[in-house]
């Protein structure tokens, strides 16, 4: 019988009912969209890092920090035998660093130069365009970013200046072979990239190395001093920003999540100043105050189921259009040093979309559970003369 | 009697031997290394709309020890740099810390002129660490000079070879490009203002110019003080000294 008196005066309230729908149903889609941006943020900065720095894992120098450049010149010795044979049986890559200058159109231009195995398919970096070069100067691959800084072009040329293992300053004409798009910045902006055998020719570095990338298929276990870093030590950096932000996106939660219960809390409130008279004489008739409280309860409960329903027939699909196709973003976010997609796609994971729908509903019963509560304070006699007490 | 005749021909008209080249860098050392001496420069930076001028006072015992002060303009006034052997430091004011320059970071310029930390940290006689070929002979300016080809004979040196235009007088290399191992130009010098201080010929204004830096207009060294052979007491060098 409450449920029935509940719907009836949903339905009897009109307007006002469905307005309160249709904010907590916004702000319900608003939660679902932030957590899923989020989420999806988060996932695709982790699988574009894996996919062109990470792979299965890597084998450090004992002296390399990717954070220091000044470490990079005492980061490297001859790549260890075990090593070895798996990037011979493509199931590695090396890569030796050091500090660069490049001149394009005679400005000094600040680099991290890195030689790389070409032949590689661990990471997707496009390293076999470097292949198809014939020319007599150093072949480079850059990244549209550096490309865009730079100012270079496929077929530019410009002087590289290096210093080689005997602390030599040497210079050389490199040559822009192709340039890669990717959303990774840390590949793309001050990096130049070259065939790891000539990077060791010019440095005095033969068959040298500074960290071997392994395939995510394998797991080996040591390499002589060389420290074996896993993909959970090399994605720390980036889940520590990401944890960093967590504060900022409960934020906003808490923002929708309160404008939605607000909301709800003024309508019922309302209701019940609105109301007092029927009040009275429900209880007048016999209506013991706990059913009284729990109609209002109910009315709450079903303004959030309501407001679910129509999340989903109003907003499911514009969720799964952007889960599908994801949503442009207005600014390039790679300038400011975040793996960012140009389109980034949303991720729903199920318990956020339950979470949502659960604390929605928890949050709007108490909002209407609390407003009616003052009812059980009134007397029967007073709420029939509308009287308030 | 003609073989007399071809011997005198070939000794004044034959290009100087080895033995000539050893002696021309070693005059060369001369003139450019001594004992000690204090110097008060200006340099001046000439950039692509305007010049900047930075004024110095050094301090150099031989070829391992030198003391730079800088006294103006009031935005450098107070850096100073100090070289024991092959290590740089240096002293800005501003951040009251000492840096150790090592490395990658030798290449980088001095103050954003045309000379880097490593021009300033290489002084070692160049009889000692490079071998000399003659090229030819070449009139500047109606005076006579050397061409001569530089070649590093130890590893680890910035610039591993070199050629100098040496004036057949003064024995200064008037004109002096510096190259890469790979043979591609990374700087070239000049100098002028010579004048006969003592016993040598010292140069007062030298131009340095980045090669690789097409935007450079070089950097000028004006020396407007020199005393050779003076007293530099041992405290100059003190790593302290950089803080005062």
């Amino acid at each position: 019988m409450l449920f029935n008196i509940a719907i009836k005066n949903l339905v009897g309230a009109g307007i006002r009912t469905w307005l309160n729908v249709f904010v907590t149903s916004v702000s319900i889609f608003m939660i679902i969209f932030s957590s899923g941006m989020y989420t999806g943020m988060k996932q695709h900065a982790m699988n574009v890092s894996i996919d062109t720095e990470i792979a299965g894992g890597a084998f450090w120098h004992p002296n390399y920090d990717p954070y220091d450049p000044i470490t990079f010149e005492d980061s490297h010795s001859i790549t260890p035998s075990i090593l070895t044979e798996l990037v011979e049986s493509n199931k590695a890559l090396e890569v030796l660093v050091s500090q660069a200058s490049i001149y394009p159109d005679g400005r000094v231009v600040p680099v991290i130069m890195k030689g790389i195995t070409l032949e590689q398919e661990i990471l997707n970096i496009p390293t076999k365009e470097i292949l198809k070069y014939e020319g007599d100067n150093i072949p480079i691959l850059i990244g549209r970013g550096m490309s865009k800084y730079t100012k270079l072009n496929i077929g530019d040329t410009f002087i590289i200046r290096w210093m080689d293992d005997n602390r030599t300053y040497d210079a050389g004409l490199g040559e822009i072979v192709f340039i890669m798009d990717s959303d990774n910045f840390k590949i793309d902006f001050g990096h130049i990239w070259l065939p790891i055998e000539k990077m060791q020719k010019m440095l005095s570095m033969e068959n040298e190395s500074t960290y071997v990338v392994f395939d995510d298929n394998i797991n080996p276990h040591s390499a002589g001093d060389w420290i074996k870093r896993d993909v959970k030590y090399l994605i720390r950096d980036m889940e520590t920003i990401i944890e960093q932000d967590r504060p900022n996106a409960i934020m906003i939660y808490i923002i929708l999540l309160s404008l939605a219960a607000m909301g709800i809390f003024n309508a019922q409130t309302l209701s019940i100043f609105r109301r007092k008279k029927e009040i009275g004489t429900l209880m007048a008739l016999g209506m013991h105050k706990r059913k009284v409280v729990l109609l209002f309860t109910i009315e709450g409960a079903m303004n959030a189921i309501f407001a679910i329903i129509l999340t989903v027939l109003l907003f499911g699909p514009l969720l799964y259009y952007f889960s599908i196709y994801g949503v442009p973003l207005p600014i390039d976010y790679s300038d400011m040093g975040l793996i960012i997609a140009k389109r980034l796609i949303p991720i729903y994971s199920m318990p956020l979309l339950v979470a949502t729908a659960l604390i929605v509903f928890l949050i709007l019963l108490l909002v209407s559970y609390l407003p009616s509560r003052k009812i059980s304070k009134m007397h029967p006699v007073d709420a029939i003369r509308g009287k308030t007490t | 009697m003609i073989k007399f005749f071809i011997f005198f021909i070939s000794v004044i008209f034959s290009e100087p031997n080895d033995q000539i080249i050893d002696e021309i860098v070693k005059k060369m050392d001369m003139n450019l290394n001594s004992e000690n001496r204090v110097i008060k420069s200006k340099m001046i930076i000439h950039g692509r709309r305007t010049s900047r001028t930075i004024e110095s006072k050094s301090w150099i015992v031989g070829i391992n020890k030198a003391f730079t002060e800088y006294l103006s303009p009031a935005r450098e006034k107070g850096s100073k740099m100090l070289k024991i052997n092959d290590k740089l430091y240096t002293f800005t004011p501003q951040t009251d810390r000492i840096i150790q320059i090592s490395g990658h970071m030798l290449r980088q310029s001095v103050m954003g002129s045309d000379m880097s930390y490593n021009d300033i940290l290489e002084d070692k006689p160049l009889n000692d660490i490079y071998t000399a070929s003659f090229e030819k002979e070449e009139i500047i300016n109606d005076r006579k000079h050397y061409v001569i080809f530089l070649k590093a004979i130890e590893e680890g040196l910035a610039y591993p070879q070199r050629r100098a235009w040496v004036d057949a007088e003064y024995f200064l290399p008037i004109k002096e490009e510096l190259y890469a191992k790979s043979g591609q130009l990374l700087k070239s010098t000049s100098m002028s203002g010579i004048r006969k201080i003592g016993e040598r010929w010292f140069p007062t204004i030298f131009v340095f110019k980045d090669e690789l830096k097409k935007t450079s207009k070089g950097t000028e060294w004006i020396i407007d003080e020199i005393e050779f052979d003076v007293d530099i007491p041992e405290s100059i060098f003190f790593k302290s000294n950089l803080r005062k």
